[in-house]
Parts: C-alpha cells; sequence; structure tokens
C-alpha cells in the first residue's frame, strides 16, 4: 500500500484520458445519442448525458479515492483536471466531424450528437461548455469521495435511486400510475418524460434520508436483535420468511400483467440458475452446455403434449413433466459420464460442445421427422390445474413459483446435507476429496443429474408458456446469460441466483431500449462486478470468507491465543 | 502377515515408466519410512497405495486383501488414509470444517467427537484456531492440520507425504515427535521423506528408493550407519 500524501498526478492525467476515451467511445458508437432522448428527469437529465458524463463523474471520485493521503485542496483540483482533461477528446470530437464528414467511417458521428455535446451552441462555445462541464463534474466526482462517509453512502444511493426510477418511470407509470392513488401521486413525481425535478428531489430525499437512518439506528437495531433470546430469533426469521412468502403470492396482483410477464422469465432463468448453481456453485464442474438440458426438457414436453403433427403421446402437462425432468436428468448423468475424467477447461469445452451437438441436432433434417427441424414443435398446451388452464402471465407465475421454491428448498437442503459437503470437498481439491474417502464418480453424476433435472424442468414450463418451440431459442448465449447470473449474484449462494436473475434478465427486458446494447451492457456489468465485487451480489459465506474475510478472521481469532 | 505388503509395482504416467518393481512391507505398529531424491518414486508409491494411481503390474495388499479392485475411496474405507503431499487442506473452509471433512466416510457421532478431542490434545493449536479459515494458517499449521484431517478418518495405516516440507527445523521437529505420538497409539505409518536425517530417526525401518527401484532397505539404524547413505542422504562425508 502506499501511503505517500503525494497527489500522484501523472495517473491522474492518465485517468482523465482513458474517461474522455470512454466518452468518445460511447458518443461515437450511438449509445449517447439514442438515449440522448430518454429522459431520467424531464427535460434537464437524459440518459445519454449520463452514459456521456458518468464515466467522467466515476473516474474524479475514483482519483479522489486513490490519493486518498493527499490534502483535500489538492484532491479536488486532481477531479478538475481529470474532467478537464477527459472533455478533450470530445472537443476534438466537436472541431473535427464536420470539416472531415466524420459520418463517412463513422455514422454515428451524427448532426444530432454533435448538437447534444456541443449543448445546442456554436462549436466554439459548445466546447468550452463542455470543458467547464465536464471539469465541474470531475471536481464533483472527486468532491463525493471527500465527504465523510455518512454523507456519501447516502448521496450515492440516492442518486442511483433516482437514476432507476427515472429509468424505470414509463414501467411505472404503467404499471401503478393510471389508477386509484397511483393517478394521484403521478404528477407529484413523473414528468412528461421521466422524473419531475420535484419528483427527483423527492426521491433523492426520502431514498438518502432512509439510508442515513439506517446507517445511524441500524446497528443497534440489529444488536438488539441479536440480543433476543433463541426462540424469539427464531420466531423472527420464520414471520419474515413468511411474510416474504406472502409477498410472492400478491406479487402478480401488485406488478400487473407486463411486470409479472417479465418476472415469469426471470422465473424460469432463477430455476436454471439454482440448477447451474449446483453443478458449478457447489460441485466446481464449469458447464457451459447447459442450455442442453433446458432444451431437452422442452422438447420431450412438446413431443409429449403437442396437438399438433409432431405431438405423439398427447398427455397433459402434468404426465408430460415427470418425462421431461427424467429425460434431462438421463442427458445430465450421459453428459456427465465421458467428462468423469475432465477438470477445469477441458470439462468447459466438452460441455460447450455437448449444448451446440444439441441445438444442432434440434436444427437438423435428420431429426426434423420427430422434433421439427427449424419449424419447431407448434400447438404446445398449457398447463391446467383444476379446470383452469394456465394461460395470463399471473396465473403461469404460481407454476414458475412454485417451481422455483421447489427448487429452492432442494438445493438449500443439499447443500448442508452429506452431498453438499461432498460437492464442497471435490470443488475445493478433487485428489484430497478422493483421499477423504469421497466417491468422485457418484457425486459428479449427481451434481449433474440434479442440475439437468431443475433445468429441464425450467424447460418444460418454457414450453408450454409459449406454446411452441424452435431450436433458435436454445442458443448458446442462454447458458452464458445462466453462467452470467449466477457469478453476477454470488456462485454457490441461492439468493444470489435470484438476485443476480433480477438483475441481467429482468432489467435488459425493463429498458427495452438497450436491447441492441445489451450485450456491451452485460459486459460492462460484469467487468465492473468482477473488479468492484468478486464475490458477487449476494455472496456464499465461504466465498466471501475468501476474497474478503480473511482480515477480519485473524482479527477474531487472536484473543483466543 | 505384514499389514500392508506391496509386491513388484510397476507404475506408469503415460509412457515413463515410474515405479520398476518395487516391493515393499510394513508391519502393524511400525513407522516405516522411504526415502530417496526427488523423482525417486516415493510419491507415487504412496499414491498407488491408497488407489489414486493403479499399477500397470504387481500387487497391492491390506492384510492380505488385494486393493487394485477397488477405487481410491473404498480404500479409504478400509483404513488407509494419505496426507497428501504440500499440505492441500480445504483453503476455503475453516479448521472445524476441514477436521470434520476428514471424518468423511464415518457416521458415528461419539467417536468422531472423541477422534476430534485427540487431534486437539496433539494439536493444540488447531484447538486455537478451530474457527479460522484454513488458508490463514502458517505452514506449520496446515500441516498439523492435513495430518489431524488424516487422522480424522480413524485410519490404521496412515501414509503422509513430505511432512516436513517447507517448514522451519523446529517445526519439522515438532511435527516428528508428534508422528511418534501417534504411532504409540497404535496408528501404522508409512513414511516418505527427503528429510532422511529425522526420517530415520524416528522409523523403525526404512527403503531407500533410486530411479523407481529400492536400492536398499534395512531397520532404520543400520541405515543410518550405512556409508552410501550416509554419503549421499545424510551428507555425512
Amino acid at each position: 500500500m502506499e501511503t505517500s500524501t503525494r497527489f500522484n498526478w501523472r495517473e491522474s492525467v492518465r485517468m482523465g484520458l482513458i474517461a474522455g476515451v470512454i466518452a468518445l467511445s460511447l458518443s461515437l458508437i450511438g449509445l449517447v445519442e439514442t438515449f440522448g432522448g430518454r429522459d431520467i428527469i424531464g427535460g434537464v437529465v437524459s440518459l445519454g448525458q449520463i452514459f456521456l458524463f458518468g464515466a467522467i463523474m466515476g473516474v474524479g471520485y475514483f482519483s479522489a479515492q486513490r490519493n486518498l493521503n493527499a490534502r483535500a485542496g489538492v484532491n479536488l483540483l486532481g477531479g478538475l483536471l481529470i474532467g478537464v482533461l477527459a472533455s478533450l477528446p470530445l472537443v476534438v470530437l466537436i472541431f473535427v466531424a464536420e470539416p472531415i464528414n466524420l459520418r463517412q467511417f463513422l455514422p454515428n458521428a451524427s448532426p444530432a450528437l454533435l448538437e447534444l455535446i456541443t449543448f445546442g451552441q456554436e462549436q466554439v462555445t459548445g466546447a468550452l461548455i463542455m470543458v467547464a462541464v465536464c471539469g465541474v463534474l470531475g471536481l464533483i466526482g472527486a468532491g463525493i469521495y471527500l465527504l465523510p462517509s455518512r454523507l456519501r453512502r447516502p448521496l450515492l444511493i440516492g442518486l442511483l435511486l433516482v437514476l432507476l426510477i427515472g429509468l424505470l418511470s414509463e414501467i411505472i407509470i404503467l404499471a401503478w400510475g393510471n389508477k386509484g392513488l397511483g393517478l394521484k401521486i403521478r404528477p407529484l413525481i413523473f414528468a412528461a418524460k421521466g422524473l419531475s425535478i420535484r419528483g427527483a428531489l423527492l426521491v433523492f430525499l426520502v431514498v438518502a434520508g432512509l439510508n442515513a437512518a439506517w446507517s445511524s439506528q441500524g446497528d443497534r437495531v440489529r444488536q438488539r436483535l441479536d440480543a433476543l433470546p433463541s426462540g424469539q430469533q427464531r420466531a423472527f426469521r420464520w414471520s419474515s420468511l413468511i411474510l416474504g412468502l406472502v409477498i410472492l403470492l400478491f406479487l402478480p396482483m401488485i406488478l400487473r400483467t407486463y411486470l409479472t410477464e417479465v418476472i415469469d422469465n426471470v422465473g424460469l432463468y432463477v430455476l436454471m440458475g439454482l440448477g447451474l448453481n449446483i453443478v458449478v456453485g457447489f460441485a466446481g464442474l464449469l458447464d457451459l452446455g447447459y442450455v442442453a438440458f433446458f432444451a431437452i426438457g422442452a422438447y420431450t414436453m412438446g413431443v409429449l403434449t403437442s396437438q399438433g403433427d409432431l405431438g405423439v403421446g398427447g398427455m397433459s402437462f402434468w404426465m408430460a413433466l415427470p418425462f421431461a425432468v427424467l429425460a434431462s436428468v438421463m442427458a445430465g448423468i450421459i453428459l456427465g459420464v465421458p467428462v468423469l475424467r475432465m477438470r477445469g477447461d477441458y470439462l468447459a469445452i466438452v460441455t460447450l460442445g455437448f449444448g451446440e451437438i444439441i441445438r444442432i441436432l434440434a436444427l437438423s433434417d435428420f431429426l426434423a421427422p420427430v422434433i421439427g427441424g427449424a419449424q419447431g414443435i407448434l400447438k404446445i398446451p398449457k398447463a391446467r390445474i383444476g379446470g383452469v388452464e394456465l394461460v395470463a402471465p399471473e396465473q403461469l407465475y404460481y407454476l414458475i413459483l412454485g417451481a422455483c421454491l421447489i427448487a429452492a428448498y432442494v438445493s438449500w437442503r443439499l447443500r448442508d446435507s452429506r452431498l453438499g459437503r461432498q460437492w464442497m470437498a471435490m470443488r475445493e481439491d478433487e485428489d484430497v476429496a478422493q483421499a477423504m474417502g469421497i466417491d468422485l464418480v457418484q457425486t459428479k453424476l449427481l451434481a449433474f443429474a440434479i442440475g439437468a433435472a431443475f433445468s429441464g424442468m425450467s424447460g418444460a414450463i418454457f414450453a408450454s408458456k409459449l406454446s411452441s418451440i424452435f431450436p433458435h431459442s436454445f442458443n448458446l448465449l442462454i447458458s452464458i446469460n445462466v453462467l452470467s447470473l449466477i457469478i453476477l449474484g454470488g456462485i454457490g449462494s441461492l439468493p444470489g441466483v435470484v438476485v443476480g436473475a433480477l438483475i441481467l434478465v429482468g432489467l435488459p427486458e425493463l429498458l427495452r431500449e438497450f436491447a441492441e446494447y445489451r450485450l456491451l451492457m452485460y459486459g460492462a456489468l460484469l467487468i465492473v462486478m468482477m473488479i468492484v465485487r468478486p464475490e458477487g451480489f449476494w455472496p456464499e459465506a465461504t466465498r466471501k470468507r475468501e476474497l474478503h474475510g480473511y482480515e477480519e478472521l485473524e482479527a477474531k481469532a487472536v484473543p483466543a491465543e | 502377515m505384514a499389514m500392508l505388503e506391496v509386491e513388484n509395482i510397476h507404475v506408469y504416467y503415460g509412457n515413463i515408466h515410474a515405479l520398476k518393481g518395487i516391493s515393499l512391507t510394513v508391519e502393524e505398529g511400525e513407522i516405516v519410512t522411504l526415502i530417496g531424491a526427488n523423482g525417486a518414486g516415493k510419491s507415487t508409491t504412496l499414491f498407488t497405495i491408497s488407489g489414486l494411481l493403479k499399477p500397470r503390474e504387481g500387487t497391492v495388499r491390506l492384510e492380505g486383501e488385494d486393493l487394485r479392485s477397488y477405487p481410491a475411496h473404498e480404500i479409504v474405507a478400509k483404513g488407509v488414509c494419505q496426507v497428501p503431499e504440500g499440505r492441500r487442506i480445504f483453503t476455503r473452509l475453516t479448521v472445524l470444517e476441514n477436521l470434520e471433512m476428514g471424518a468423511f466416510t464415518r457416521t458415528d457421532r461419539a467417536g468422531i467427537n472423541r477422534d476430534l478431542e485427540r487431534v486437539f490434545k496433539l494439536f493444540p493449536r488447531l484447538e486455537e484456531r478451530r474457527n479460522q479459515v484454513g488458508g490463514t494458517l502458517s505452514g506449520g499449521e496446515q500441516q498439523m492440520l492435513a495430518i489431524g484431517r488424516a487422522l480424522m478418518a480413524r485410519p490404521r495405516l496412515l501414509l503422509l507425504d513430505e511432512p516436513s516440507m517447507g517448514l522451519a527445523p523446529m517445526l519439522v521437529e515438532g511435527i516428528f515427535e508428534t508422528i511418534q505420538d501417534i504411532n504409540r497409539e497404535g496408528t501404522t505409518v508409512l513414511l516418505v521423506e527427503q528429510n532422511a536425517q529425522m526420517a530415520l530417526q524416528v522409523a523403525h525401518r526404512g527403503y531407500v528408493l533410486e530411479t523407481g527401484q529400492i536400492a536398499l532397505s534395512d531397520t532404520a539404524a543400520n541405515l543410518r550407519q550405512n556409508e552410501m547413505v550416509q554419503k549421499v542422504y545424510l551428507g555425512i562425508t
């Protein structure tokens, strides 16, 4: 650790230029312009501007963090310098775009973009404003870090929530803004597009206030909770669990149709995530072809229940479900046997191949008479409970919720079971696990089989939800998505799967404009995530310990001597 | 009948002929050591006994029963437990979790608790650090944990691979004293060591391995007096 009190100017220059290049490239790939019209705070701040300037503020913040021993004034000056430097690439763009007709090779350097980055002014005036704005933002970024942390945290979280609510304003209005109480609150917070200024302030103050209150009082509440006798603690835990379940039960009524549809998709990914979490998180077997089991579940359901030409069983959803799960389990074991001796990278490649084989088989002419080839399987009936056909997202929600709860319960029980310990030992060190008397063959096959079962169940529900399935729904991207979401949530952690799925599947569905930039967002989010929180959003205890807890645990262990 | 009889085993890594017909016996209650230079085949011999490697020729018998047909995890259940070289504890699990993992094959809760007490008596350091994560232990403590973990399987035959590796001389002495304690409590020990000095002091008998073959075998006392051993392994001229 560097403890010098000198400010590292050279690094600041570099960081400033990097921030500038980020802002420039975000502009030139069209991100800034596309989202220029998407207001976060109506008429004041657009999402495009946040992309443009976010990096600059962020770098100002990090610069102050890196030089925390320097004097505050110097640090602020550093932030200013970074901001000014960061504006330079954009200034160059302002002056260069027109004379050399940049659009010929950079189609996104459009007049609209130029208008946006000159703030609608003349070139020179615009450029000056840009330099000034960036400088101030860099300064603010550094300034935020210099605030005492009890002010900084509420401030950052407040800003983050304003951003989030601004982003989601359309959906929030759609779901709640048109009836009853919502209609009354709506003009208070929202403008025609995005939040109103008043609304933004309101949201910021409420959130920041709550956060400040929690960080000053939260410890005391927690202490009091810890001090309760264990019976009452258990009662508290049970009642919060029951409260959570009740909220889950009534969720579709709160969320309305569109958001419920989104949650349904999240749920299918949660189900897959829980399965892959067993394979990758518990057992440490890197599986990149996980979509194969999803596909097998879906196709089994399709073939057994379809009322079209390809249907052979004419079964109901419930009759076919066990077969779909069983078929996936068999596939899991069939994949498992040849890869028993493989580890790490090799295993990943083989499973990747397995996933592709299944997809190509589904697409092939060879199997087309059975599973339809590129035409897929149509007319898959919906599930029925009693006499009710589960058609609407709100009805399907309960089916998916039920499946997720079962999978979560099974995962949770398995994690603490003997089998869970077998997986853990194998994940940590295969040779030693074997030397401890653990049967690797059985342990690995069970991980593959149970993981595949959840995925197959998800696929089966997916098939009946969509009524038709096509090979292109089962591409590699799904495997990558599922893997990403468990890494993002925290490998091996059950709540992490839900958090990861909400972020990676739910968020892009909500931000429909992101669609074409979705993978970019993905990549950026994963990179930031791995740097800032390598253990995931909701990490499992062991991994948290590995990445952050050594100091704490050592501190705790010392008094024992 | 000897407890462990290894007869004329040949082991290959791909095309490399690592063990060229090794035979050795370990009697119940003994400490037997295998000494030799790097690459002589000491660890390979242990891996073959514990079933992680299979010999192409020859037999490994535990109390007359041929072990070759059993997978490694069943050999553990028969009472042979290996402490692998380089300690290889579960670095992310706590000391207690590591030890409990060692008792994986057992289900007798009371017996496991008794053995836990026993391990903590042998290595008081581990009890002090029972809730600490394995990866944060010092090298010596990790070695204690690795040995303790193996003891938790309640082995009748303990295979130790280079317990002195990377440890300070004082710690090495402590570890070797504990190995003798373990042996006195009734566990047979097969000890692989490069530190021939220490190994021959605690062992009853020893084998000298050279490039996959047994070069010498004798009582430890005799080996200590042997001219060749003194020159090559003990550094006495």
